[in-house]
C-alpha cells in the first residue's frame, strides 16, 4: 500500500543547527490496516507524516502509494489520495464558515472549484445524514460557525471532512491529544468506526499507549528516525511496550500506560 | 440637501469601494496589503491617461480595475514567489507605483475638469449609489461561489484549502488582484469627483480603508445578519460623515489625518472595552472560576 524506501531528511542543512531526522529510512504499510506509531517528541513521527503528505520534501527516497510514485506531487495534489487529521481541532476546518459550508467544501474535495454556488439545497439532506453518523447533533446546527463548536465537535468534523472522499491513506497526527479524556474516547471510537466501515488504511501517531494498543492492528515505535519496534497487535503487552518506550526515550519516563 | 451631508455621502460611497477592496485582503485573507497606497492614486492616473487619450469615461474607469489588479499581481509575486514578507511586499509595490504614477502622465497633478466624467449629466450621488450597489451585489454573489468560499477558507486555514486539493496561493492571488482592482476603481471615481489626479491622494488611504472596516464592524457587532460588504459601505459612510462633522465644527482640513487616527483608536477601544463585551468577559471568567 504505502511504501517508503531510502528516505533521508535533514533540517537546517549547512548551519550549526543541522539535524538529520531520517537516514535511509524505510517502511511498508499494509492495505486496510491501522498502524499505530509511538515515539517521544523529536523522533520523527510528525516529520514522517509531513513528508508523506507533501508538506516538506525529502532529500532522498521514494514514496509510493498503491504502486503510484507520489514523490513529485505537491501537498494539494496528494490530497486526492491522503487525508490527514491534525492535533489542533481547528486545523482541519475553516472556523469562520458554518458546518454546512465546511461540509460542502469538503464534498467538492479534489474536484474542480468553479463560480457556481457552493451551497446546493438538494445536497443538504445528504449532508445531514453524514453528520448524523457523528452522533453529536451537528445535523441540527448546520448554520452554526465551526468556531463556536467544542474541540471534540470540531475534531469530529475534521475527521469526517478528511474521510468524506474515502482517501487511500488516512494520517491521524495525535488527533485526540488536545481533547479531554472523555471526548478523546468518543473521537477515537468514531475514528475506529469510520476507518473500519470504509476500510481505510490508517497511520496513527499517538502518545497514548492504551489507545494505540486498543485501536491498532500493528504497532511501530520510532526513536531518532529509526524503527525500534514493529509488532502485530496482540504480540506485545502494555507493560512490555511501556518498558521499551522508557528504555529508549529521553525525558521523564512514563509510569503508566496513559 | 445640506452640501456637507451630500459631499460626505458621495465621498463615503467612493471610499466604500475602497473599503470593500481592502476587506478582501485585511479581513478575508488576513493580509496587510499596503500596496493600496499606490493603487488608489494609480487608479486616478490610469483614468487620467485614458481619458486624456480620448477614451470614453466609462471604459477608462473600467480599465483602472484591470490595471489595479495587476498591482495585486506584483504584490503576490513579491510575497509568494520571492518570499518577501506581506507587509514589505505591499510597501515595495506602493513605492514602485509612486514612480509609475508620475511617469504615466509625466506630472504629479493632472487636471480633469475639461474632460468627460461618468458623473456627467447626473447627480454624482446617483451614479455612485448605482456603482456601489453593483459592486456590492457582485462581491456578495462571488463570495457565495465555490471559488469565493475557498478565498474565505484561505484566509481562515490554508492547510484546509490544500487538503481540499487546491493551491491556496491561487486564492491569495485572486484576492489580491480583486482587492487592488477595486481600490484602483475607487481612485478613478475619486479623481473624476474632485476633478484631478494627484500623486499624494494615496497617502494614508490604508488608514481610511481600515478605519471604515473597523467602524463597519462595530455596527451591530454581534449580528451575523450584516454582510461584510454592507459593513464596509456603512463604515465608510459613517467614517466620512464623522470627518465632515469635525470640519464643520471648525477644525481645519489639515487636522483630518489626526482626526482619522483618533476615530480608529476610539472605535477600536470601544470594541475592546464596550460594556457588553466587558460584561461577557466577566461572565466567562466567573464560569471558568466555577469550573475550577
Amino acid at each position: 500500500m504505502l511504501d517508503i524506501q531510502n528516505l533521508s531528511k535533514t533540517f537546517n542543512i549547512g548551519t550549526d543547527n543541522e539535524t538529520q531526522i531520517f537516514n535511509n529510512f524505510g517502511i511498508h504499510i499494509n492495505k486496510g490496516e491501522c498502524t499505530g506509531i509511538l515515539g517521544a517528541n523529536g523522533c520523527g513521527k510528525s516529520t514522517l507524516f509531513n513528508i508523506i503528505s507533501g508538506v516538506i520534501m525529502q532529500e532522498k527516497g521514494i514514496i509510493t502509494l498503491n504502486g503510484k510514485n507520489i514523490n513529485s506531487l505537491k501537498e494539494n495534489e496528494r490530497a486526492q489520495y491522503i487525508g490527514r487529521v491534525h492535533q489542533n481541532p481547528s486545523a482541519g476546518v475553516s472556523p469562520s464558515l458554518t458546518i454546512l459550508e465546511n461540509i460542502s467544501l469538503s464534498d467538492k474535495k479534489c474536484q474542480k472549484f468553479t463560480l457556481r454556488k457552493l451551497i446546493r439545497k438538494n445536497k443538504i439532506n445528504e449532508f445531514k445524514e453524514i453528520l448524523k453518523t457523528l452522533d453529536l447533533g451537528l445535523e441540527n446546527k448546520l448554520d452554526v460557525e465551526v468556531k463556536y463548536l467544542s474541540g471534540g465537535q470540531r475534531q469530529s468534523m475534521s475527521l469526517l471532512m478528511a474521510t468524506m472522499n474515502k482517501p487511500e491513506l488516512l494520517l491521524l497526527d495525535e488527533h485526540t491529544a488536545a481533547l479531554d479524556p472523555k471526548t478523546s474516547r468518543l473521537v477515537m471510537d468514531k475514528t475506529q468506526e469510520l476507518i473500519k466501515t470504509q476500510n481505510i488504511t490508517t497511520m496513527m501517531i499517538s502518545h497514548n499507549i492504551k489507545d494505540t494498543i486498543k485501536y491498532s492492528d500493528r504497532i511501530i515505535m520510532l526513536d531518532r528516525g529509526e524503527i525500534i519496534l514493529d509488532v502485530r497487535n496482540g504480540h506485545i503487552t502494555e507493560k512490555e511496550l511501556l518498558s521499551i518506550y522508557n528504555s529508549r526515550n529521553y525525558g521523564s519516563p512514563l509510569t503508566e500506560a496513559v | 440637501m445640506n452640501t456637507l451631508i451630500l459631499t460626505s455621502i458621495e465621498q463615503g460611497l467612493i471610499f466604500s469601494i475602497l473599503a470593500i477592496g481592502v476587506t478582501i485582503t485585511f479581513k478575508i485573507l488576513d493580509f496587510a496589503d499596503m500596496s493600496v497606497e499606490g493603487t488608489f492614486p494609480m487608479g486616478a492616473f490610469i483614468f487620467a491617461k485614458f481619458i486624456t487619450s480620448g477614451f470614453p469615461p466609462a471604459i477608462s474607469t473600467l480599465l483602472t480595475f484591470f490595471f489595479g489588479s495587476l498591482a495585486g499581481l506584483i504584490t503576490y509575486t513579491l510575497n509568494i514567489k520571492l518570499k518577501i514578507k506581506a507587509l514589505l511586499s505591499g510597501i515595495l509595490t506602493a513605492t514602485m507605483l509612486y514612480t509609475i504614477n508620475l511617469r504615466l502622465n509625466g506630472k504629479s497633478n493632472v487636471g480633469l475638469f475639461e474632460f468627460d466624467s461618468i458623473y456627467d449629466g447626473f447627480e454624482p450621488v446617483i451614479i455612485l449609489v448605482l456603482i456601489v450597489f453593483t459592486v456590492k451585489i457582485l462581491m456578495d454573489l462571488f463570495l457565495k461561489t465555490e471559488v469565493g468560499y475557498l478565498l474565505i477558507a484561505t484566509g481562515d486555514n490554508e492547510t484546509l484549502v490544500r487538503s481540499l486539493g487546491e493551491d491556496s496561493n491561487k486564492y491569495k492571488l485572486i484576492g489580491l488582484m480583486l482587492s487592488n482592482g477595486l481600490v484602483a476603481l475607487s481612485g478613478a471615481l475619486m479623481s473624476q469627483y474632485q476633478g484631478f489626479a494627484e500623486i499624494t491622494m494615496g497617502t494614508g488611504i490604508i488608514v481610511v480603508a481600515i478605519a471604515s472596516i473597523i467602524v463597519g464592524d462595530t455596527i451591530l457587532r454581534n449580528s451575523s445578519f450584516l454582510k461584510m460588504t454592507t459593513r464596509a459601505i456603512a463604515g465608510a459612510l459613517i467614517y466620512k460623515f464623522i470627518g465632515a462633522v469635525a470640519i464643520d465644527l471648525g477644525l481645519a482640513p489639515t487636522d483630518l489625518k489626526a482626526i482619522n487616527a483618533i476615530i480608529v483608536i476610539l472605535f477600536l477601544s470601544y470594541n475592546t472595552f464596550s460594556p457588553v463585551k466587558v460584561k461577557k468577559m466577566k461572565k466567562i471568567k466567573a464560569a471558568e472560576v466555577a469550573k475550577c
